[in-house]
């Protein structure tokens, strides 16, 4: 019998705004959903494990006392965009070291209408004073270069195209013309409104070449995912062991040295490192996968890890958008949710929802959007820092 | 273990007197002023990895010793991103631009000079420069550095 560990059950709150229920809320309805998706109860679980990045700590503890408080063991992780995945990976870990048989996963974020992330304003009191690692006297967003999100991902695939032809402004809009096209059919998604390449390059700049229809929104939604292990499952009834999905792969990294990551993080060479651990652990290659879903936070984003997981020839990027192979159509379907940039990216949440959209396709769950026949999917989140997570799932044979 | 930071170095000129405000700070301590500005770097002795801000050990291989060096001024411009949006109080829009010196460091900075900013070209040659940024409540000067077109 194989060690593997399965997702028995998987939930997603559509994303969007919030503002009359809180993250505990959110968070206990994926639970709840979670759990009798698999057919299970709270009382099952052996483990559990809670994402998020802005709350206070102790977000596991507050959820049980909605869904249940038998006593064990809660991890409260947090991995800045891969926290969701990283709640996963958790679970998995306590399963493969065989301290649970079954256990959940949440991840969950309530980021309203939070707006740009990062860049600091300006002091407006002013004795200039060294502070700091780098003994600055004044903050030194926009005079060193930027730090917000937007222009920090718009670098990042600048710096692709730097590297390699065919890749520029059309191609990265491209990217979120897919995105949006995709959202308008998912029912989960944030927003669900197909925009036309002319309507995305002429929306407004925010770090170009990211225009504002080439961000993701800030939002707000969890997910959540119960993992069982084989040898639990095959004692379950036949119809339940047919819904669950294979976790063939499960893999996190962090950025090794790079010259130039202390100016500019590097989200390529993890992302590249994990997708290496994650096929050898697979024992597929980018040519088997059926779906992907990855942290395409910004048009820019998504470009450059067609390359960084393979799916394309390497710097080809810019072919593989133009040619049509990441559309729901498409040889390689990408980010049929709608991804970050259109499903929403309320940050703790989406390294589970990620995988809660490939189970579900696998499932063969995926109503509209489904991609039909589909057998194995990538899900793959990366949080800046950097930590990147990887799960490959597979359908029940 | 660091080079000092430059206000100490400053101080280090009038030893023996009263203190005084310096009239001109560099915004960060890798960059050095004078009449020959430039940067800073701290260089890892063992394997030559180069940080700007104070590190306890070397990321690359982990050793603790560091050295100060000079960067070249001459760079190449290997990404950017023309900013529209930033937080209160920056003006927009500006360049932000990763630079790669003639010997091979990795700075972050704003690309200056440039009368219109689409100007900016990927692999374009570039030179450093200084200009005034700011000034506090004390009258001393705030000191940026940033990358022209030559």
């Amino acid at each position: 019998m194989s060690d593997a560990v399965w997702v028995l059950g998987a939930s997603m709150t559509r994303f969007g705004r919030y503002p009359d229920l809180d993250t505990v809320d959110l968070a206990s309805q994926a639970c709840i959903d979670a759990l009798a998706d698999g057919g299970v109860t709270i009382h099952d679980m052996d483990i559990l494990a809670a994402g998020t990045l802005f709350q206070q700590s102790g977000m596991g503890q507050r959820v049980q006392k909605q869904i249940g408080q038998t006593g064990i063991p809660v991890y409260n992780v947090t991995n800045a965009c891969a926290t969701g995945a990283t709640a996963i990976r958790t679970v998995h870990l306590a399963i493969k070291a065989g301290e649970a048989e079954m256990g959940l996963a949440f991840g969950v974020e309530q980021m309203g209408k939070m707006g740009l992330l990062r860049g600091g304003a300006k002091d407006e009191a002013n004795v200039y004073e060294p502070s700091g690692r780098y003994g600055a006297v004044a903050p030194i967003d926009g005079i060193l270069g930027t730090e917000t999100m937007p222009g920090v991902f718009a670098q990042a695939g600048m710096g692709y195209a730097y590297e390699n032809d065919g890749v520029g402004f059309e191609q990265f809009a491209r990217v979120a013309y897919k995105n949006h096209l995709h959202s308008t059919l998912n029912p989960l998604a944030q927003y669900r409104k197909e925009f036309s390449m002319e309507e995305i390059m002429g929306s407004p700049v925010q770090s170009y070449p990211n225009t504002l229809l080439m961000c993701c929104p800030t939002g707000d939604g969890a997910a959540a995912a119960v993992l069982v292990s084989e040898e639990r499952l095959r004692s379950m009834p036949t119809e339940v062991q047919n819904r669950a999905v294979k976790i063939s792969a499960s893999v996190l990294t962090s950025d090794p040295w790079v010259e130039s990551g202390q100016v500019q993080p590097d989200v390529n060479t993890l992302t590249r490192n994990a997708a290496a651990q994650a096929y050898e652990a697979a024992g597929v290659g980018p040519e088997d996968l059926d779906l992907v879903e990855l942290h395409d936070c910004f048009a820019t984003a998504e470009l450059i890890h067609y390359d960084n997981l393979g799916l394309c020839e390497r710097g080809g990027a810019g072919e593989f958008i133009d040619s049509g192979a990441p559309f729901r159509d498409g040889r390689t379907p990408v980010n049929v949710s709608g991804g970050l940039i259109s499903k929403g990216h309320p940050i703790g949440a989406t390294g589970v929802a990620n995988v809660y959209e490939v189970a579900t396709h696998l499932r063969g769950e995926a109503g509209d959007r489904q991609i039909d026949g589909a057998k194995v999917g990538l899900a793959h989140v990366i949080g800046l820092g950097s930590a990147c997570g990887i799960h490959i799932l597979e359908k029940a044979a | 273990m660091s080079r000092p930071v430059p206000s100490t170095d400053m101080s280090d000129e009038i030893d023996g007197e009263v203190p005084v405000t310096p009239e001109r700070l560099p915004i960060v301590d890798y960059l050095k002023l004078g009449d020959d500005p430039h940067l800073l770097a701290n260089e890892c002795t063992t394997c030559g990895a180069r940080y700007f801000d104070r590190r306890n050990a070397c990321a690359k291989c982990g050793a603790v010793g560091f050295a100060t060096v000079r960067l070249a001024d001459r760079a190449v411009l290997t990404a950017f991103s023309i900013v529209h949006r930033a937080a209160p109080g920056i003006p927009v829009p500006y360049v932000s631009a990763i630079v790669q010196t003639d010997d091979g460091t990795s700075v972050r900075a704003n690309l200056v000079g440039l009368d219109d900013p689409m100007k900016a070209e990927l692999g374009m040659s570039l030179g450093f420069t200084t200009y005034g940024c700011g000034t506090d409540d004390n009258g001393t000067e705030c000191v940026a550095f940033g990358y022209a077109a030559v």
